[in-house]
């Protein structure tokens, strides 16, 4: 919004109470509540904010259209840069949808290497929440404490994948390739550290006076009103309706885990946090099922369309030269058709819509970006506020601009 | 004594000119040594203390090249971040000293000394020990006056008016909004400081005949703290000297989550290091009234303090003692600092005006009727 479209007669939207002077304060895009690059032009009255203009794109990178010139596999790592905080769990969304347009079934070993990776996002991206939401609250150390246990999963991650923050590491009908010999029994060493720390985390703000003071009863968004502005995930959990598309629609293989939906009261900032911390230890229980019951076998599916041949292969056999040429030139061949697929990411429902004319190469890609649907809640929830609470609802909703603005 | 006059002059009586000449010198570079070095001291402190909370090192690996050859000691100060105390100084000192275009120059220029100025000015009257001559108690302080309680809370409290200058002459928002949530919060916590306070005084008064000066009342604690008698006084004080001192949790001037960094947003440079200073100096003089007021100044124990027979041994080791607690008191506010949350502004406010100041009267209301009877 330009800066003409701003009417300074305006009456005060909060009646009687505001008859003072208004100021136009400009937030962001370089600010330190402003978790990136996200702008917010705010109409303050005293401390009270009366007006609020988020302005988003300062990130956009244009990757939709981007999708349109490159083969499936091509643009995983481009899912890396949406949510940048959880890059495995966009790789995985994408993987999905093209395999459900495709008409893929992963193998069972793939679906559980998915569903822990999946889930160590989830973690490492409510981490990095959590830590961005105690900071906004004025907690240094909540963050440090947090950042301690997420340079552990990213650890986790480089050990996985060779990279600590762009994974890129599903492929159209697999992944890049079998986990590492002892990784699950780090990961489980990782579980078994990291569930104490959170309690620690738990202890150390959450039943803090100063911190219920500046969380509860803060942008509160009823149920009714969340699911009207489209909110998913951990924001719409908190608001009191138990929707988690892990539950609703399984994929992956979810419905033969154990997990609970942690759900809020009052969906207020104080709900919100405390939903993903249980969401964290929910996870590191689906995890733990996960490594318990991984089955043997490929990671990759057997269909020469899909995925790349053995490297033997390709240097013995022509067949899969050919297969290895076609498949790196020209893509995996996904047959003509549209699909939409959503998965439950840390930040709530990605959602990616492809469009195939046939060939390796989508004809139109679009991204359901939950940040972005957060973010447009922001100019409905934030008007009545302090000043001081905006950071606070910002961090709240945890949202992250690299997949708002695309 | 008499209403207002130096230690030194006091002290004239049986000693010579030169001794005279040498305490008023020693004191005077006491209040400032005092003030500075625990200043810079409780920066490498904060940094060392707050790793040590949060689970990380800290600055390790600062070194001067030739002191950090030295073979023990040189490492020592190396590992225990001491000489980052002068890479912050000199970083300070050497950066590009900007004037931005935008600002009203000369109050701009002004603030900066109006926020360290004060803090060093009451450091004059603080006791930072006792000392001994021909049986003649004297404190360790540039000037002895009778009224030395009301001198360093009226001058410290003018320490906001580098905050109010900084934030009007920056012709900025975020400074603006920052200054005037420093004005108003430090003048509330100001009313609930100095009603805590006069408990002190009346309990003093009953024994003293000078019940404003921070000397009587120290002494007056030779038996017991007054931590101990009036721990109402002592928390309601406590409390206003962290919002004083804009401090977390109360540091909403500067709460840079949503003001960048408050009425100091524009400074950079050595300007933005008075401030640094004065807000460091701010803290430790604040916590050597919170000392002199309830800590028993420079008694080592409650009900214990150094012997008068013991001379010259007895004076430092009060001086000792006093820096000491000051440390202490330090180290507690920086754990303050990196544990708790930050307050919103109204709620600080609110804390102020609705809890404090009603406890702070009611808490001097009792303690005049128990002196009554």
């Amino acid at each position: 919004m330009s800066d003409s479209e701003f009417t300074y007669s305006e009456p005060a939207s909060l009646a009687g109470l505001h008859t003072g002077e208004k100021m136009i304060l400009n937030v962001g895009p370089s600010h330190p509540a402003t978790h990136g690059v996200l702008r917010l032009k705010l109409e303050l009255d005293g401390d009270m904010v009366l007006r609020v203009d988020p302005i988003v794109g300062q990130l956009h990178r244009g990757q939709e259209k981007l999708a349109e010139n490159m083969t499936y596999n091509q643009f995983i790592p481009f899912t890396d840069r949406l949510d940048y905080l959880a890059p495995m769990a966009n790789n995985i969304a994408f993987s999905q949808c093209v395999e459900k347009l495709a008409g893929i079934d992963v193998t069972p070993r793939c679906k559980a290497i998915r569903v822990i990776c999946a889930e160590l996002s989830r973690i490492s991206s409510h981490l990095v929440g959590l830590a961005a939401y105690g900071m906004d609250a004025g907690s240094w150390t909540v963050f440090m404490y947090c950042y301690t246990q997420r340079e552990k999963v990213m650890t986790l991650f480089e050990e996985l994948t060779g990279a600590r923050l762009t994974n890129s590491y599903s492929r159209i009908g697999g992944l890049f390739r079998d986990m590492p010999e002892c990784w699950l029994g780090n990961v489980n060493a990782f579980l078994n550290q990291f569930l104490p720390a959170l309690d620690e985390i738990d202890a150390l703000i959450t039943r803090n006076k100063i911190f219920i003071d500046r969380a509860a009863g803060i942008g509160i968004v009823d149920a009714k009103t969340a699911m009207q502005w489209g909110l998913t995930g951990a924001n719409l959990r908190a608001s009191g309706v138990a929707s988690d598309l892990r539950k609703d629609v399984p994929y992956l293989g979810y419905e033969d885990y154990d997990f609970d939906i942690p759900i809020g009261v009052h969906g207020d900032c104080y709900d919100r946090w405390l939903v993903r911390i249980e969401e964290m230890r929910q996870s590191a229980r689906i995890i733990r099922q996960a490594i318990e019951k991984m089955p043997d076998g490929p990671v990759n599916v057997s269909d020469p369309k899909i995925t790349l041949p053995k490297k033997d292969g390709v240097l013995r056999d022509m067949e899969d030269l050919i297969n290895n040429f076609v498949l790196v030139t020209q893509g995996p061949y996904i047959p003509e058709g549209e699909a939409y697929f959503e998965a439950d990411n840390p930040k709530g429902a990605l959602g990616f819509y492809i469009v195939s004319k046939g060939g390796g190469v989508p004809y139109r890609v679009k991204i359901r970006a939950p940040s972005f649907v957060s973010l447009s809640a922001m100019q409905e929830l934030l008007p009545g506020h302090h000043m001081s609470d905006v950071a606070i609802i910002l961090g709240s909703f945890d949202f992250v601009l690299g997949e708002c603005d695309r | 004594m008499e209403a207002v006059s130096t230690a030194a002059i006091e002290g004239s009586a049986g000693a010579g000119a030169f001794l005279d000449a040498l305490l008023a010198v020693l004191f005077s570079l006491l209040a400032v040594v005092v003030v500075m070095t625990f200043a810079g001291l409780s920066v490498v402190a904060e940094r060392k203390v707050c790793a040590f909370i949060q689970g990380r090192y800290g600055p390790n690996r600062t070194a001067i090249p030739v002191v950090a050859a030295i073979p023990f000691f040189g490492n020592f100060l190396k590992k225990n971040g001491l000489m980052q105390l002068v890479a912050d100084g000199l970083k300070f000192l050497l950066k590009e000293d900007p004037l931005p275009g935008h600002v009203n120059k000369f109050w701009y220029m002004v603030a900066p000394a109006m926020a360290l100025s004060p803090v060093l000015i009451v450091a004059c009257v603080i006791p930072f020990g006792v000392y001994w001559i021909d049986g003649q108690i004297y404190p360790m302080s540039v000037a002895d006056i009778d009224i030395s309680l009301l001198f360093a809370l009226a001058v410290s409290a003018l320490g906001v008016y580098g905050a109010i200058m900084a934030g009007w002459s920056s012709n900025s928002k975020f400074p603006y909004i920052g200054a005037m949530r420093a004005s108003a919060e430090v003048i509330s916590y100001e009313i609930a400081m100095a009603l805590s306070v006069l408990p002190v005084v009346l309990w003093v008064g009953l024994s003293s005949q000078t019940p404003l000066s921070l000397f009587s009342i120290a002494q007056a604690q030779g038996n017991l703290w007054f931590c101990i008698t009036q721990p109402v006084s002592a928390l309601i004080f406590l409390v206003a000297l962290f919002a004083e001192t804009n401090r977390l949790p109360f540091d909403v001037a500067e709460s840079e989550t949503d003001l960048v960094s408050g009425y100091h947003t524009e400074y950079g440079s050595f300007k933005f290091g008075l401030f640094f200073v004065g807000e460091y100096g701010h803290i430790v003089v604040g916590s050597s009234l919170f000392i002199t007021l309830f800590l028993g100044a420079w008694s080592p124990f409650p009900g214990l303090s150094w012997p008068e027979s013991w001379g010259w041994i007895s004076a430092v080791l009060s001086l000792l003692t006093f820096l000491l607690k000051i440390a202490a008191m330090l180290f507690f506010f920086i754990w303050v600092r990196w544990t708790l949350p930050r307050f919103r502004y109204d709620q600080v406010m609110s804390l102020g005006w609705k809890r404090l100041v009603p406890l702070a009267l009611l808490n001097f209301a009792a303690y005049i009727i128990f002196m009554a009877i």
